[in-house]
Parts: C-alpha cells; sequence; structure tokens
C-alpha cells in the first residue's frame, strides 16, 4: 500500500480532514432533506387517504398533485 | 406567461426522474473529480500537496456566492412580482449554499494552517466570507422564526441587502492587502493555473453543483409538498 497518498508530504491531516469534513457534510445534508421529503410524502399520502371520492376529484385537477399521488401511490 | 414557465418549470422540478438523473451524474462527477484531485493532480511547488484543499475549498465558496446571489435575485422578483413559486425556489436554495459556505470557511482553515501558518485571521477576503455565512444563517433563521407573509418579507430583505457582500468578497483581493492571492481564474483573460490543477479543479465545481441542484430539487419537493398538504385540508 503507497503510504505517500496518506501522508502527502507531511500534509496528509490536513487534505483528509479537509476532504473528509466536505464529504460528512453532504451526507449529511442529503440524508436530513431526504427524511424531511420522506415525512412530508407519508402526511401528503395520509390526508390524500382521507378524502371523500368528491375531494379526491377536486384534489385531482390539479397536476401537481397528480404527480405527488403517483409518487406515493404504494402507500395509499 | 410568467405563470406558464413556472409551471412547466414545476413540472421538471418535482419530476424523480430528473432528480435520479441528477444523482447518477453527481456521484460519477464525484468519482472521477476525487480521483483527479487526491491521486493524478500534481503537487504545488511552493504549497506541496496541500493545494489539494483547493478543490474542495474553491468549489465550495463559488457555488456559496452562485446561490446567494440567485436568493438575492429571486427574492427581487418576490418583492416585484408577488410570484410564490420564487419564494420556494429561494428557500429551497439556502441550505445548499449555507452548507457550502460552511464547507469553504473550514476547509479555507484547514488550508490556512500549512499555507500561512494560522487557522484563522481577520484578512478581508476571509472575514467578508464569514459575513455571508452571517446573512446565509439570518435568513433561514427568518423563516424559523416569523410566520410565513413576514417570513417571505423578512428573507427577502436580508438576501437583498446580504448580495452587497457579494462584489465585496469578490474584489477583496484587489482592494485590499490579504492573505489571499489574486484571482488565478478570469472570464475574461487566460487562467494562470496549469490545465492539470484545473481539469480537477472544473470537475469538482461540476459535481458541487449537481449536488447542490439535488439537493435543491429535494428541498422543492419537500416545500412544495407542504404547500400542497395545505391545500389538501381546505378542500
Amino acid at each position: 500500500m503507497n503510504l505517500d497518498l496518506f501522508i502527502m508530504n507531511g500534509n496528509g491531516l490536513y487534505v483528509w480532514s479537509a476532504f473528509a469534513f466536505t464529504l460528512f457534510n453532504f451526507l449529511i445534508l442529503y440524508k436530513v432533506t431526504s427524511k424531511q421529503l420522506i415525512k412530508e410524502k407519508a402526511k401528503f399520502a395520509k390526508k390524500y387517504e382521507s378524502l371523500n371520492s368528491d375531494q379526491v376529484i377536486l384534489a385531482h385537477k390539479q397536476s401537481t398533485n397528480r404527480t405527488f399521488v403517483r409518487t406515493v401511490a404504494h402507500k395509499i | 406567461m410568467l405563470s406558464i414557465i413556472t409551471e412547466k418549470t414545476k413540472k421538471v422540478l418535482i419530476s424523480s426522474k430528473f432528480r435520479n438523473l441528477i444523482f447518477i451524474l453527481f456521484i460519477i462527477f464525484l468519482s472521477v473529480g476525487l480521483f483527479e484531485a487526491l491521486i493524478l493532480s500534481p503537487q504545488d511547488y511552493l504549497q506541496s500537496d496541500s493545494v489539494r484543499i483547493m478543490y474542495v475549498h474553491v468549489p465550495s465558496a463559488w457555488i456559496s456566492l452562485g446561490i446567494f446571489s440567485m436568493i438575492a435575485f429571486l427574492s427581487l422578483g418576490v418583492i416585484i412580482f408577488k410570484n410564490k413559486n420564487f419564494v420556494l425556489i429561494s428557500k429551497s436554495l439556502a441550505p445548499s449554499g449555507f452548507i457550502f459556505n460552511l464547507i469553504a470557511l473550514v476547509t479555507g482553515s484547514i488550508w490556512g494552517k500549512p499555507t500561512w501558518g494560522t487557522w484563522w485571521a481577520w484578512d478581508p477576503r476571509i472575514t467578508s466570507m464569514l459575513v455571508l455565512f452571517l446573512f446565509y444563517f439570518l435568513y433561514l433563521l427568518s423563516w424559523k422564526l416569523f410566520e410565513k407573509n413576514k417570513a417571505v418579507k423578512i428573507s427577502s430583505y436580508i438576501s437583498i441587502i446580504g448580495v452587497i457582500n457579494v462584489p465585496i468578497i469578490k474584489y477583496s483581493v484587489d482592494w485590499w492587502a490579504t492573505l489571499h492571492q489574486p484571482s488565478s481564474i478570469n472570464v475574461l483573460s487566460e487562467s494562470t493555473i496549469h490545465s492539470s490543477m484545473l481539469i480537477p479543479l472544473f470537475l469538482m465545481t461540476a459535481a458541487f453543483a449537481l449536488f447542490s441542484v439535488l439537493i435543491f430539487l429535494m428541498k422543492y419537493n419537500v416545500e412544495l409538498i407542504k404547500v400542497k398538504n395545505k391545500g389538501l385540508n381546505r378542500i
């Protein structure tokens, strides 16, 4: 194994920690946003499920609602 | 006309296929970019391997500045046209801009230690980036503290006032004596960076830009579903 890649002429700690910090923040931001999206989709599915047939027809008139219904169809 | 454009844009923005495509492109660009930045690119004759920090620091700074400028531009649109979609777009852009600003500050501090011998200096470029970070923080905080209509107004004004700081950040290295070197990449003149360093820099910038688009799309969906959830209550 090439240790030079990790040591980087004595700068390894700085370089690797900068890259690790960046990727760690990417992961956290992705996870947090993903969790929020799942939560909101679940709320949407629950509310849609509670609508009566007339309300469903009304809600279905909006294209955005139709798109979201397709994405949460497995939960309804 | 504006409503037709925004409706068509909205369809693309909520499409999960488009989001998946951005995610795949991000992974490809990040993998190639990391390989180029950490293994293939050469050391600097003065800074040695610490120059590799540039490949995360510079794209983060560029993207955080770009996102804040976009938020300010959209906020102007919110105030003039009262367009609700602009509110959702600018609100969805803010989290990734904030994180990129944080990454730029922290990686800059890490880079400062081997290069300048200090973690922090009250240098004009660093200080103005810190000011931008505070504006991002205030923007996000305004959405937490105030009710919707008030938050729209306050956050819009925060971003419009904050955008004054963007040219200050850009030209701080020319206007004042600073530890930062002058710009190495200029749109109007030839770059002073060799292509062996320029290629990984652009690959990493593309990867970071794709990531910010991905987070924006996810956040936009979150905000739009929140609006739709309220709408379902009223039916």
